[in-house]
């Protein structure tokens, strides 16, 4: 074993309480960090996820478009603008809005409408665990999902309700389909939203374009661009880049997040500092030691990083463990808490980070030793 | 005639500054040389300490010249010091400064491992090195469960293990009772035996005379006065293995 590391780990350990309060210190620094982080992922996917289980090779909606959420609305004719397009094989409508949803037992909840040509697919409900696609054909079907049963005054398939006074009866209940703002999805056909939503019947809110197969995509979108007036056109991921940013950033949601990721970084540093720092101070005698015994300051600042790398290591070990039962607990939840491979990773450079800039004032401290100190020791 | 190991000449120090500067060392010349115990002997305030600092490569002087190992440490910034020290310099302190979370063995390593030996050679290395001075039985203890006297065995094993040509003690043997102080200057007298070692051992202790070579007065920053003397001690024959003294040493103590 080196030395290096030996010295290291056995200084940071000569105080059990104050390497346990380090350690602490780092555990709840990461997992702030992460839970920060991991719900910028998690509210980045969210948000998105209609865009993310759509079948379309392009979306085309109204110019200015911010998010998936924005009611504006197109006017029909452009479905059948867009199909005479050479290389468009289909232009799939879709009608989103908000409606009131009428609980059996009485009282009102607000719902969001999806509806879409259930023959043709577009933007269908997925994670289907009772019910099917094909029932939602049938006169006033629709499907929710099963985590807002309670919300929606239902017990599960089969139960009624009304929206804009029209009978609703549940035909399908899928699993994991949430909102980030809470309010549940309901899925049904194209016509029944804008009876739901009260949009005009010549008006749509996208049009889904699937291209011909073996049609270059970009060609048929400058073809869309050029022939649509008043459009945006834009691949899937544009689209999901637009709607995050505006979620994430306009609104300033994902400036707080990362500001309380910052924070938790800065609090981790500062703690891992002290620590260090005071450890360095404490064996200051030891180190004026290996001064005159002729070690290089790289030498020592070895030292000084390596318990900042034990510290770290362990922190991070720890801070992932408890990282990852949250991560379970918010699973089921609107707004989950996401932990990726790169996350993990990043975190674990971010700790590594955090921690080597911390010894730097313990490192600057044996820096400015004098080893003739020895003598009067 | 033997190399000098280490040469000062017409060493100046002040230390402090302004008002509080005092001048530590006046124009002093000493030179130590391989095969050669030197006690340099004073009383408190008379700049021992300065001048052990300053051979030993730890501080600069303020004027003179001083060459260890051959090469001159005038101008030489705190890194080539560094390098200089662990070179050619070995130090025994008053207080062993050995490092309480290492054992006895992975002490005396150390001070191979800031020379960058880090080898199983090393641990080899320092395990001869604790067995020179009769503590081949505590490589693994810790510096708390050793006797003072053992301690400052370790420290003596540390500060030879890497060979340096040069070993300058501070008051080894002024934490030590009677006995153990003996057998530390016991085991100092023998490695100074060796011409390839130059040792320097700071005292106030006349009880120690007997072991130099020569002594050297230092008072109020000056030598002022130098005198030879053969080594008192009288020893075995043969190859003068350190570690028989020291185990007449431990009988002794039994």
């Amino acid at each position: 074993m080196s030395l290096i590391y030996r010295l290291a780990s056995r200084n940071l350990l000569h105080d059990r309480l104050r390497f346990i309060a380090t350690v602490v210190g780092i555990v709840f620094s990461i997992v702030l960090v992460t839970v920060q982080l991991g719900l910028y992922l998690g509210f980045g996917r969210t948000v998105t996820t209609m865009i993310d289980h759509a079948s379309a090779d392009l979306w085309v909606m109204p110019i200015g478009t911010k998010c998936f959420e924005d009611p504006s609305l197109l006017d029909e004719r452009k479905r059948f603008q867009a199909l005479s397009i050479n290389g468009v094989a289909q232009a799939i409508p879709v009608i989103i809005g908000f409606a009131d949803w009428q609980i059996p037992a009485g009282g009102t909840t607000p719902v969001f409408i999806v509806g879409s040509d259930l023959r043709a697919g577009g933007l269908l409900p997925w994670n289907l665990v009772e019910g099917s696609l094909d029932a939602l054909a049938i006169p006033g079907a629709v499907a929710v999902d099963r985590s807002y049963f309670n919300r929606l005054g239902i017990s599960g398939i089969g139960s009624t309700a009304e929206i804009r006074e029209q009978k609703v009866e549940v035909r399908a209940v899928t699993r994991g389909i949430r909102s980030f703002t809470t309010t549940p999805y309901v899925f049904t056909t194209a016509d029944r939203a804008r009876a739901y939503t009260g949009v005009s019947p010549s008006k749509i809110t996208y049009l889904l374009v699937r291209v011909a197969p073996g049609v270059d995509v970009d060609s048929v979108r400058r073809r869309l661009k050029d022939n649509l007036t008043d459009v945006d056109v834009l691949t899937p991921t544009e689209f999901r880049d637009r709607s995050s940013s505006f979620w994430l950033f306009d609104t300033g949601a994902g400036f707080a997040l990362f500001a309380g990721a910052l924070l938790g970084m800065i609090v981790g540093t500062v703690i891992v500092a002290q620590t260090l720092y005071s450890s360095t101070k404490d064996h200051l005698n030891e180190f004026a030691t290996l001064r005159a015994m002729g070690s290089s300051r790289t030498y020592i600042h070895k030292v000084i990083i390596c318990q900042a790398l034990i510290s770290a290591v362990i922190g991070f070990v720890l801070a992932t463990v408890i990282g990852l039962a949250v991560v379970a607990a918010t699973a089921d939840t609107a707004l989950p808490i996401v932990m990726t491979p790169a996350l993990t990773f990043g975190l674990f450079a971010a700790t590594v980070v955090m921690c080597v800039i911390s010894a730097i004032a313990a490192i600057v401290q044996v820096t400015r030793i004098d080893p003739s100190m020895v003598f009067t020791r | 005639m033997t190399e000098h190991v280490i040469e000062a000449v017409d060493v100046v120090k002040f230390l402090g500054k302004g008002a509080g500067q005092v001048q530590a060392l006046k124009g002093v010349s000493l030179a130590l040389r391989g095969g050669e115990l030197t006690l340099l002997m004073g009383p408190s305030g008379s700049g021992k300490t300065t001048l052990l600092s300053i051979l030993g490569c730890m501080m600069a002087p303020s004027g003179g010249t001083v060459r260890v190992g051959g090469r001159c440490a005038e101008g030489a910034g705190p890194e080539e010091l560094a390098k200089l020290r662990r070179e050619h310099v070995g130090f025994i302190f008053q207080s062993y400064h050995l490092f309480p979370t290492l054992t006895a063995a992975d002490n005396v390593r150390l001070a191979l491992d800031v020379r960058g030996e880090n080898s199983a050679r090393a641990v080899t290395k320092a395990k001869e090195a604790l067995a020179m001075v009769g503590l081949a039985h505590k490589n693994n203890a810790y510096p708390l469960e050793l006797s003072g006297g053992e301690q400052q065995r370790v420290a003596v094993a540390r500060a030879i293990v890497g060979k340096p040509s040069a070993i300058l003690a501070d008051e080894p043997t002024a934490a030590l009772d009677g006995e153990n102080g003996i057998a530390i200057m016991t085991l100092l007298a023998e490695i100074a035996k060796d011409p390839a070692h130059g040792v320097l051992v700071v005292a106030h202790d006349p009880r120690i005379l007997r072991f130099a070579n020569r002594v050297v007065h230092i008072e109020d920053g000056r030598i002022v006065g130098e005198e030879r003397r053969d080594a008192g001690v009288k020893q075995d024959e043969g190859d003068g293995v350190i570690h028989d003294q020291v185990e007449k040493h431990d009988r002794a103590e039994k």
